[in-house]
């Protein structure tokens, strides 16, 4: 077996024992960090297929900030999860039944894709010369422009609405403005007053 | 000398020499922290006029291996109620993360261990995982402190990594690749051409105007993104006694204390390979091409050493001279100021490479 088949198995097993302990873990954080070495052993084989600006991507987007998100929240609140486990038999069917749907759908779509021969493009695509990152900024920078630039206003307007869903203007809070501080001279600043000894001074 | 050169091409060959270039770089980095942790204390204590460690060896250059073994004597103490797994997983994420940002870094020509070509993506995507080390840290302490500490540095990093990420593409458009040791191969010929004038001053020097500006922004993210000081927020001994590392004792402390500092010195080999020309030398080197390989890869070597001892020495006066940020201040400079300023450069840079390079 050569190196790249060892690795391939050994990171298919640690994403799958991985992605099965994320539901099964008693401890919702423990979800998350087992939800987190799913996502890095993904890029790792990312990276065996040749794709490493991907499995960049994933690590920086999804590990580096999306799941760090989630562990933020997950650790912030203070669910009982024992009662939330209560109804685990009862929803498992639906589970069951959406997931091997997926399932289903994966293999579907996997299957048309290998009989497309996909395998040739990809040698096809490393004759050329060019890094992944190069074809991949061509395609989505000429053919898929608009859909690009759309996805990019599909996110600014989500972006949009969870800022307005969430910002409160308090009225009465008193804000640091850091201009009127450094503009401050002597003169608006300070002013000397002869106090008359024994009498202090009133406002 | 045949059968040799075969069985470095074998899975076996290639594992074995892989394995030895990690364990050199490991080691050699390790060492050099060892004096570059004493050189943070002796900078710190010079400002403040003090002499700093001296007792252990010469000058107390043995000072940090002293420390060492101390670390090492000490008994591991667990909280109760900590989540001993998470626990002891931290530093040892913290330590491997810290260390895993180098095998990509060339450290002269042709000496790097992987010469990928998303290089510089994937010092990113390392350095922006660091933060996990701390957040396991914090939370499995199961304290109050160091879960905030935690929480800040959580938020801190991710902040600070948005902007990061903006200035390294002002760098990549520049050079227009993303493997460093192209990005290094392009800054070559005398320091008028490192990136930080613009790359190339004859043709591209009105980039200095921006580049300069991301230099000083990226060196201050640099700091916000290893929790150094001023923004040394997760660990504020005087509001959360030490942050996330409360709780940690003996080796975990040790592992958590040479991940923060291999990530310093991986932050200024960043700088340096970013800006300031990796190991070129700051004048032109046509002489080289006479040297032996390995003469002229030392002298390469020598070269960008001295620009990491010197981007820590910035690093060392800064904790020494700059007071501490309160946080909505780190937040207002992260969000409201680097993040404009950083887009409006990738911006400009980009312009500037459109319209220019016809």
């Amino acid at each position: 077996m050569d190196l790249q088949a060892i690795a391939f198995y050994t990171l298919a097993a640690i994403m799958l024992a991985a992605a099965g302990l994320v539901v099964t873990a008693r401890n919702p954080v423990h979800s998350v960090l087992f939800l987190i070495l799913a996502f890095f052993s993904g890029a790792g084989l990312f990276v065996l297929l040749g794709a490493e600006f991907l499995a960049m991507l994933l690590i920086v987007v999804y590990v580096g900030a999306v799941a760090v998100l989630f562990l933020f929240v997950v650790m912030m609140l203070d669910v009982d999860f024992v009662s939330l486990r209560s109804g685990f038999a009862q929803y498992m069917p639906v589970g069951l039944v959406v997931s091997g749907l997926l399932l289903v759908e994966m293999v579907m779509v996997s299957g048309a894709v290998a009989s497309s021969g996909a395998a040739a493009k990809v040698k096809a695509a490393a004759v050329t010369g060019r890094s992944n990152i190069e074809e991949i900024g061509r395609v989505l920078y000429t053919d898929y422009v608009y859909f690009f630039q759309a996805a990019g206003l599909v996110l600014l307007v989500a972006m949009i609405g969870a800022i307005v869903l969430t910002l409160r203007h308090k009225p009465g809070v008193r804000r640091q403005n850091i201009a009127d501080q450094t503009a401050r001279t002597r003169k608006s600043g300070l002013s000397i007053v002869k106090v008359a000894t024994g009498e202090g001074i009133s406002e | 000398m045949g059968d040799i050169q075969d069985f470095w091409g074998t899975p076996v060959g290639w594992t074995l020499i892989t394995l030895g270039e990690v364990l050199l770089v490991v080691v050699g980095v390790l060492i050099s922290l060892a004096f570059l942790l004493l050189a943070d204390r002796k900078i710190w204590a010079g400002v403040q006029m003090r002499k700093g460690p001296n007792t252990v060896g010469a000058f107390g250059l043995l000072q940090s291996f002293a420390d060492f073994i101390k670390f090492l004597m000490k008994e591991i103490v667990i909280p109760a109620g900590a989540d001993r797994t998470v626990f002891l997983l931290a530093p040892l994420v913290s330590f491997v993360l810290a260390f895993i940002g180098w095998a990509v870094i060339p450290f002269a020509p042709g000496w790097v261990v992987s010469n990928i070509n998303v290089g510089i993506l994937y010092l990113l995507a390392m350095s922006s995982l660091g933060v996990y080390g701390i957040i396991m840290g914090g939370w499995a302490s199961n304290s109050k402190y160091p879960f905030l500490g935690s929480l800040r540095s959580a938020a801190q990093m991710v902040s600070y990594e948005v902007s990061i990420g903006f200035i390294i593409v002002t760098v990549i458009l520049l050079t227009g690749s993303m493997n460093l040791q192209t990005i290094v191969e392009h800054q070559s010929g005398g320091f008028w051409n490192w990136n930080v004038l613009g790359g190339g001053l004859e043709k591209n020097w009105p980039m200095a105007f921006v580049m300069v500006p991301m230099m000083v922004m990226f060196f201050i993210s640099a700091l916000a993104e290893t929790n150094r000081p001023p923004f040394d927020l997760p660990e504020a001994e005087s509001e959360l006694v030490a942050g996330y590392q409360v709780e940690y004792s003996s080796t975990p402390y040790l592992l958590f204390m040479i991940g923060e500092y291999s990530n310093i010195v991986l932050m200024c080999a960043m700088i340096s390979i970013l800006f300031f020309g990796g190991w070129q030398a700051p004048f032109p080197t046509p002489f080289l091409a006479g040297w032996a390989p390995i003469l002229a890869s030392l002298f390469g070597l020598v070269w960008f050493a001295i620009k990491i001892v010197f981007w820590f020495f910035m690093f060392a006066m800064i904790k020494a001279i700059v007071p501490r940020y309160r946080y909505d201040q780190l937040m207002r400079l992260g969000w409201k100021i680097f993040l404009p300023t950083s887009l409006v450069a990738v911006a400009v840079v980009a312009g500037w490479r459109i319209f220019t390079s016809v």
